[in-house]
């Protein structure tokens, strides 16, 4: 029954769609410049062209490309969630390793934190930063990353304490090793896989949330991105309902995606505990 | 005996709060120092322009001349007495917009949390006694597309579909106001302005919580009570309805109090896409007007809300569970 992790990944039919969606969405976001020349925020053609009619997916009020949009757009959603999940996982990382690890008072100072960061209205949050800080794309990726620590902070923690009383642990104390390299050479490659598994679905939240932030107005300026496509397209939902139809299904098939992806990867890495 | 020691339990919890409140004022006037410009250049702004002395002159009123630390006193003590400051955009104290506001987002996410979590537990049992037919299936796949879909673009296209095109629905506000409807009527114009919104809000939170009973619902009818009910000869059936269901639950319960934070989160997109005039709205229109006394006080009587419904979680949990002891839980 053990077959190899790559035959049980992608033999999931559900993974394998996942796979292929995210794949060309990121050809897509990678050879943007070439497969969609027209710039997305340039008038390139009479506003409100129905879709296939010259342009394959239309212009919208100010007759710009839709599809230059979708293809840049992925560019950029895809960038600040990848960047601000990585951000998120490095600082909760850290935070829940130190805090595994040496237990006790820092434990309990750093976990209280924790939990009040998984308190507070979270959305709102990342909206005041962004509105703070003033919209740009670092701004954006610093609300999302700090809003999104605390889970994995949380799931390195408990990682961290059930490993660090192992033997292999315990043998390295013995050897007179460094804490901070029984951290990183010994305990955190063990705890990796919940961590990938969890950091791959956040990717997918914080997509949802840059979108709902960019379309509120709160994204990066002179950056397309999908959610401000339908925050710009909803004025003309009645005419143009292709402005905000395409780049929210292009949304709701990352996402989808996404999940679906780190789903299998928790059914690969952890066959014991598969989704039932 | 039972009685005094949920007052207790519910005192402890009041207690225990006290913390995050006063951690939401301090990052709340941190925020405030990081915010460009203070109140004193705000609100000469607002009169449209002003010399440097007359900005000096106010920046002494409002204490913004002295120490940081001090000025993180005055704002405590304000708060303390719920003084949120002053939304110059609106000309009145921040306290009055945000409690006018307070009940129409309450009434959103009230009929939000009923549909979630109700029709959630429904269709996650349902999934879970057809478990691999095509029911289950069915429930799956919608849950897992549900899951993934942005609120807002939901709440777009709902009105796309049932206000543009069908007419059933009107496309934004909370009541007709130009009807002047009283009584009943008032009440039957709200629900109908209310369908949309709620649908649009409850997809995410429904879904989640459709997997998470399925899940808990096919995890208990394996524990070891469910083996005894079916070796007393019960039906699938009668064990899943008069034992799983309310072992399973709990989870749900715990987690509609985690999300409660989220809910206020969607209900700003939600409010924004449908005109709601909630909370939700008036932080997109302050955040608009850039300002940021309003912001700060939506979020932090926000985040009292989470905490007051958690409190209150916690306490339909005990009440629920009978094997969970009050004393023991701090």
């Amino acid at each position: 029954m053990t077959k190899p992790f790559w035959i049980r990944f992608v033999g999931n039919a559900r993974v394998l769609i996942g796979l292929i969606w995210l794949a060309l969405v990121i050809v897509g976001a990678l050879a943007a410049p070439w497969i969609a020349p027209l710039d997305p925020f340039a008038i390139s053609g009479q506003p409100f062209v129905r879709p296939l009619d010259g342009f394959a997916f239309g212009t919208d009020s100010l007759g710009r490309s839709v599809w230059s949009g979708l293809v840049h757009g992925a560019r950029t959603t895809l960038l600040i969630a990848v960047i601000a999940t990585l951000g998120a996982v490095a600082f909760g990382g850290l935070v829940g390793a130190v805090s595994g690890f040496y237990g006790g008072r820092t434990d309990n100072v750093l976990m209280r934190v924790t939990e009040f960061f998984q308190t507070i209205p979270s959305f709102i949050f990342a909206i005041l930063l962004v509105a703070v800080l003033s919209p740009s794309a670092t701004s954006v990726v610093i609300a999302i990353a700090t809003v999104s620590w605390p889970p994995i902070a949380r799931i390195v923690r408990g990682e961290v304490m059930s490993l660090r009383s192992r033997e292999f642990v315990q043998a390295a104390v013995t050897l007179g090793e460094e804490d901070f390299v029984i951290l990183f050479r010994q305990i955190l490659p063990n705890a990796l896989s919940p961590l990938i598994v969890t950091g791959s679905l956040l990717v997918a939240t914080a997509i949802l949330t840059e979108s709902a932030l960019s379309f509120l107005g709160l994204g990066a300026p002179n950056f397309m991105s999908w959610g401000f496509m339908i925050g710009a397209g909803r004025s003309f939902l009645r005419d143009a309902w292709w402005l905000v139809a395409t780049p929210g299904i292009a949304i709701l098939l990352t996402v989808l995606s996404i999940n679906l992806v780190g789903e299998g990867l928790n059914d690969a890495l952890n066959p014991r505990l598969r989704t039932p | 005996m039972r009685g005094m020691r949920l007052v207790r339990f519910i005192l402890t919890r009041l207690l225990q709060a006290v913390p995050v409140v006063l951690g939401v004022v301090v990052l709340n006037f941190l925020l405030l120092q990081l915010a460009p410009g203070d109140a004193a250049t705000v609100l000469a702004g607002e009169a449209g322009g002003a010399p440097a002395e007359y900005i000096e002159q106010l920046r002494a009123r409002f204490g913004l001349d002295k120490p940081v630390l001090v000025q993180l006193g005055l704002y405590l003590k304000n708060i303390l007495f719920l003084d949120l400051g002053f939304s110059f955009r609106n000309n009145s104290p921040v306290l009055g917009l945000i409690l006018d506001r307070l009940w129409p987002t309450l009434l959103l996410m009230g009929a939000t949390l009923v549909i979630s979590v109700g029709g959630g537990v429904l269709l996650g049992v349902v999934a879970a006694i057809g478990v691999r037919t095509w029911r289950d299936h069915l429930i799956s796949v919608a849950a897992v597309i549900a899951y993934a879909t942005p609120l807002f673009w939901v709440g777009l296209m709902l009105i796309l579909v049932f206000s543009i095109r069908l007419d059933w629905f009107p496309t934004s506000g909370m009541e007709d106001v130009v009807a002047f409807h009283e009584g009943w009527a008032r009440v039957v114009d709200i629900a109908h302005h209310l369908v949309l919104p709620t649908i649009t809000l409850s997809l995410f939170y429904l879904a989640l919580y459709t997997r998470l009973m399925r899940a808990t619902v096919l995890e208990q009818r394996g524990a070891e009570y469910a083996t005894t009910a079916r070796a007393k000869g019960l039906t699938e059936r009668a064990i899943t309805m008069r034992h799983v269901l309310r072992n399973a639950l709990l989870p749900v319960v715990t987690m509609a109090g985690v999300q409660v934070g989220a809910l206020l989160g969607g209900s700003v997109v939600v409010e924004t896409v449908f005109a709601w005039p909630g909370l939700g709205q008036l932080a997109f229109q302050s955040l608009f007007a850039r300002d940021f006394n309003l912001l700060l006080g939506i979020f932090f009587l926000s985040a009292c809300l989470v905490v007051i419904v958690n409190i209150v979680v916690d306490v339909i949990y005990v009440l629920l569970d009978p094997r969970i002891r009050v004393g023991s839980s701090t």
